[in-house]
């Protein structure tokens, strides 16, 4: 699971609405995939990151968007590195507000609940 | 530098498959790329020739690199219903435009194209002889010209019944070929990683330019089963997204689909798929998870969500489900530990996908996906619908005799606000589509009707 991908991800078990952002990340497996340097997809995405909850999930992020960031090469191969390269391979997601546990396994994130646990 | 005022014509040889569907191909991708669909006829019917009037050659050239349904372009410079038409045709076509192609430094051939009849060599060289009063300056060469010029005959589209003289004669300077190699370099036949409803190449082609997918964009698709629909918007350059309810797709677990096959190698999963087409960098993340359920926090950040929802044929429609729901023989997922329901009416489907693409597209995205259709009761009030989403093409593929699919596609026009998930349940729109929910029933029911009946006729 990318950094990308946890950013975008918000809990919806029962009563929880938008206290299920951002869920916590227990990483036990992580490993760094070099993906290809796009600056302009880069670029794209910044706007669409929750600053707040990128900060907690990783260590070395700048602390927001810069001035002028779509030009700044370095600035976005960081963030380049940070959202697309670290890759959760085991790990947990915990929603911040119930508690509740999904599980990461092989990479891939399972967000299924049963009826009961989410919302109508 | 004057320009004129009038658009440059363009003829379009069209391919003959999926013919519904490529329309909307050609305009949602003229659209993309800053043009416009302007014609002198509303639809071509079944003939493969449109002439189009576009903007530049530029916008030309970027349309033939996405499309599928078009085999080729040219620079119309002449057209009839007659030779002699065709000759006073290109002797109205403005020198001053022919020039530039034609003068001594340069190098050209002559191709002749006859659709629905084959002509001699000799009746080949009568034709490009008769082309003799056009201002060619260059030299002939047939290996690798510079300028290739073509002229297409068109002798109808019924087989059996060739005429002796063409409908139409076209002369047009070839431009560019579309991209229907695709098609065969992306068979799902060579695929690594494939499932029971694996849509074919050139559909999925289709589906990311009906979606005006370009570069750097995020397609998300909520059914990702074997990420098929994914490969083709990677491959026009954006980056994918995918969740799917069932844990052992996305994972790349459990019985193969292939022929002979007994389980899936560990190469095989929706990465791996990107993989063998050089598109892994394009891959994002899968998910397991519920599409009536989805765990995006708010916001609009998918640029287009392509998809073929499950039409509870060949895969089940599920959601999870509750505990107390559980009857007997109820499938339980062992490694989500969540009981998943197999019954999930396909309306409550297609609006929870509605609902959820105006919630999550950008304003001006697009959702595309497969309605499936009980043909003798469709009407056209029956495509879903939200007032969120425009509605840009609908165009049916046959599955049987009584069943066929609808591609959908929607385009967001207006930001989501909460109360659009209430409005359905007020429309006439919503009841039509009940109907639907037996679609899995009707479906059966023509295939058990007529096996009995073949029984039956069979004992007589």
């Amino acid at each position: 699971m990318k950094l990308l991908t946890h950013n975008l991800l918000s809990s919806h078990v029962r009563g929880v609405g938008p206290r299920g952002f951002p869920l916590r990340l227990q990483a036990t497996e992580v490993r760094i995939n070099p993906v290809e340097f796009n600056p302009d997809f880069v670029a794209r995405m910044i706007p669409k990151v929750e600053w707040a909850a990128l900060l907690e999930a990783a260590d070395t992020v700048p602390k927001g968007p810069i001035e002028g960031y779509e030009h700044d090469e370095k600035f976005l191969r960081q963030m380049h590195h940070v959202l697309l390269e670290v890759d959760v391979l085991e790990g947990t997601l915990q929603c911040p507000e119930s508690g509740r546990l999904f599980p990461i396994s092989r990479g891939i994130p399972n967000m299924l609940l049963s009826d009961e646990e989410t919302e109508t | 530098m004057a320009l004129s005022c009038t658009l440059n014509r363009y003829l379009l040889l069209m391919a003959q498959e999926h013919l519904e569907f490529r329309l909307p191909e050609i305009k949602s991708l003229l659209s993309l790329f800053g043009g416009q669909f302007i014609s002198s006829q509303e639809t071509y019917g079944k003939s493969p020739f449109w002439i189009l009037s576009i903007p530049s050659e530029d916008i030309a050239r970027n349309l033939m690199k996405r499309t599928v349904c078009a085999k080729s372009i040219f620079e119309l410079w002449g057209h009839g219903k007659s030779p002699e038409e065709l000759y006073n045709s290109l002797k109205n076509y403005p020198v001053e435009k022919m020039v530039p192609f034609l003068h001594s430094d340069s190098t050209y051939k002559i191709k002749i194209h006859t659709f629905n009849k084959t002509l001699t060599q000799e009746e080949k060289v009568k034709r490009i002889d008769a082309l003799e009063f056009l201002p060619f300056e260059g030299k002939v060469n047939l290996k690798k010209p510079q300028h290739i010029f073509s002229v297409l005959e068109d002798y109808g589209l019924d087989p059996n019944c060739i005429p002796e003289n063409p409908h139409n004669i076209y002369f047009g300077r070839w431009i560019a070929d579309g991209q229907r190699e695709l098609i065969e370099s992306y068979s799902v036949k060579k695929r690594h990683f494939i499932g029971n409803t694996s849509m074919d190449a050139g559909l999925s082609f289709i589906m990311a330019n009906h979606g005006k997918v370009k570069e750097n964009d995020i397609v998300f698709d909520p059914f990702v089963g074997t990420g098929g629909l994914l490969i083709a918007s990677a491959h026009f350059g954006a980056y994918v997204y995918g969740t799917d309810i069932d844990y052992n797709t996305v994972h790349g677990l459990g019985k193969a689909s292939r022929k002979n096959q007994k389980w899936r190698g560990p190469d095989e999963n929706i990465r791996a798929n990107l993989r063998q087409y050089g598109l892994e960098k394009y891959y994002l993340d899968v998910l397991v998870s519920d599409a009536s359920k989805p765990s995006w926090r708010k916001g609009t950040y998918f640029d287009a969500i392509i998809t073929d929802p499950p039409y509870g044929i060949r895969e089940s429609t599920r959601r999870t489900g509750s505990q107390k729901e559980i009857p007997k023989g109820m499938e339980k997922c062992p490694e989500s530990h969540v009981p998943v329901s197999l019954s999930y009416h396909l309306s409550d489907m297609f609006f929870d996908l509605l609902n959820f693409a105006a919630e999550t597209l950008v304003l001006g995205g697009r959702l595309v996906y497969w309605l499936p259709v009980y043909t003798p009761e469709y009407t056209e009030e029956m495509v879903p619908w939200h007032p969120c989403l425009k509605l840009i093409s609908n165009c049916e593929q046959k599955l049987s005799s009584h069943t066929s699919r609808r591609l959908i596609t929607m385009e967001k026009v207006k930001k989501f606000e909460n109360r659009d998930q209430y409005s359905h349940l007020l429309s006439d729109h919503f009841l039509p589509y009940q109907g639907h929910n037996s679609f899995r029933e009707k479906y059966f029911s023509g295939v058990t009707k007529r096996i009995a009946k073949e029984e039956k006729s069979s004992q007589e």
